[in-house]
């Protein structure tokens, strides 16, 4: 039994509380399988199997991993600011945790008579959200830098506070063509509005540029400007070890699902499928389904690009697809009102 | 102030033609369609599987010729070792790896077919090149290269062979390539 999502309508407080907890519990569940499956796509991409040593098929080499990075000594340079150093890669954690609040599974539900919306929550503000809290990732990885007093360190946060804001730009505006569409920032209400036709498709130049912007906005190669192993041994987290570098570990994979169910969301049309009506129940199963063919592409996007030079990073952003996005934005914005 | 000539190429210098480098847009259009290009490649790639030999459990095929550890070798028929310790093996050898100590055979301590045979028959596999020349050298074919090549240990001492380690049928742990492979 499906109603329409109300913005703005709230559940009791304990549904909340357990919403956060199981759609927390899910998705954070979804980091080590992306890790895996990062590990072993890398792998059958370069001819290899990839980690199939530890468990069945390897299935606990993520474990065996972050329980090594757990277990080893927190070391900091003595020219680091301890507590900034110390709270820089929760930042970087809670960013990305926070902005799968918003993420629709499903619609408001019926289940034993209490309205509750397969989502965190639903804020009128709605993709906004989302943005506010992509702003405040890059404090993580710049206060990461920064508080580490070192150089490859203060190079990597710089050129992530530069490469996040000029691609921050351009996402901002590959989404402003799905708004008018839809005519609300809430993310329920833009998947409702794609129940006939995703928005890939009369969106595909913002679409392209979102999920561009969106390999920026993560890290991931071949925009991994900010790690850099190569020139700037990890860039930002060269001096982090143990539990913290794992977090960021952790933060920079929750992105790629957080970018990616996004993705979905705004431009895949959510838990619609073309032409079959499923059961609410199998709403969310979509919704992974769909982000998982994400995930899939950040892997193979990695296995087949090189990194950018820092001057093609910067140009690509400001003098291809700051542009391109206006034009769509714009385009977008006359064919709504002519039609 | 005297004006800077412009400076002409001489006959010597060969100009470059160089393709007009493209726009930001077009450039950005030909990296699109590259990319497309790359992601083929590399899904190509997947579709092939994986090309790893899993290498513990399975093993490249050595070919016959394979230059392995060495194995010393009876009479198949008295049990009599062919080695006779001429040490012939141990001038040839370049890196100075084998020693053999001779001693007479009597009646009632016979060990090999001819008049004497080696008491000590010691290489050491740390050192050994794997280049065959004892083999070449030994008139009887006493010593031959095996296929194995498995020799790693912990410590250097057990890496020296002796005659009884050499004579014994070593674990036949690598695979063999047949000739039409």
């Amino acid at each position: 039994m499906t109603t329409v999502a109300v913005v703005g309508y709230y559940e009791p407080w304990w549904i909340q509380l357990l919403k956060a907890l199981v759609i927390f519990g899910v998705v954070f569940q979804l980091v080590p399988v992306a890790l895996l499956a990062e590990r072993k796509l890398l792998g059958r991409f370069q001819h290899r199997y990839g980690p199939n040593r530890v468990g069945p098929f390897g299935a606990l080499q993520p474990v065996a991993d972050i329980g090594k990075l757990l277990f080893k000594q927190q070391f900091r340079p003595r020219t680091s600011i301890g507590w900034l150093f110390a709270i820089a890669p929760a930042i970087s954690m809670l960013t990305a945790v926070a902005t799968i609040a918003i993420i629709p599974f499903s619609n408001t539900v019926d289940i034993f008579g209490t309205q509750v919306g397969l989502y965190g929550v639903d804020p009128s503000i709605g993709i906004l959200f989302a943005f506010a809290f992509g702003a405040i990732a890059f404090y993580g990885l710049m206060l990461g830098g920064w508080a580490s007093g070192s150089k490859y360190s203060f190079l990597g946060a710089m050129r992530s506070a530069a490469q996040l804001i000029s691609y921050e730009v351009a996402q901002g505006l590959s989404l402003v063509g799905v708004i008018m569409m839809t005519g609300s920032l809430s993310l329920t209400q833009i998947v409702e509005a794609q129940e006939d036709l995703a928005f890939i498709v009369p969106q595909f130049v913002g679409f392209v540029i979102f999920l561009v912007a969106g390999f920026a906005e993560t890290n991931r190669p071949p925009f991994d400007l900010p790690e850099a192993d190569a020139e700037l041994v990890g860039g930002y987290n060269t001096e982090y070890g143990g539990g913290r570098f794992a977090a960021y570990f952790a933060a920079e994979y929750l992105n790629i699902v957080v970018v990616s169910l996004l993705a979905v969301t705004l431009f895949l049309g959510g838990w619609n499928l073309p032409f079959v009506d499923p059961p609410t129940w199998v709403d969310p199963i979509v919704v992974l389904a769909k982000m998982l063919f994400f995930v899939f592409l950040f892997i193979w996007v990695r296995a087949t690009l090189p990194r950018l030079r820092y001057d093609q990073l910067m140009s690509l952003g400001w003098k291809i697809f700051l542009p391109l996005a206006t034009l769509n934005a714009l385009v977008t914005a006359i064919l709504v009102v002519v039609f | 102030m005297v004006p800077l000539e412009r400076w002409t190429p001489g006959d010597d210098v060969v100009a470059v033609q160089r393709a007009p480098s493209p726009s930001a847009a077009g450039g950005a259009y030909r990296a699109f369609g590259a990319t497309l290009k790359g992601l083929k490649t590399t899904l190509a790639r997947y579709v092939e599987g994986p090309q790893t030999i899993q290498y513990p459990e399975e093993k490249t095929p050595v070919f016959p010729r394979f230059r392995g550890r060495h194995k010393l070798h009876r009479f198949e028929d008295t049990g009599l070792e062919k080695c006779v310790g001429c040490s012939l093996c141990a001038a040839a050898c370049p890196a100075d790896c084998i020693r053999v100590v001779a001693a007479e055979n009597t009646p009632e301590n016979r060990v090999s077919a001819g008049e004497r045979y080696a008491a000590v028959y010691e290489i050491n596999l740390s050192r050994c090149i794997f280049c065959g020349y004892c083999e070449i050298a030994c008139p009887f074919d006493a010593i031959t290269m095996g296929h194995d090549y498995e020799m790693s240990d912990y410590n250097r001492s057990d890496l020296i062979f002796t005659k009884e380690m050499l004579l014994a049928e070593p674990l036949d742990r690598t695979p063999l390539r047949t000739a039409d492979e």
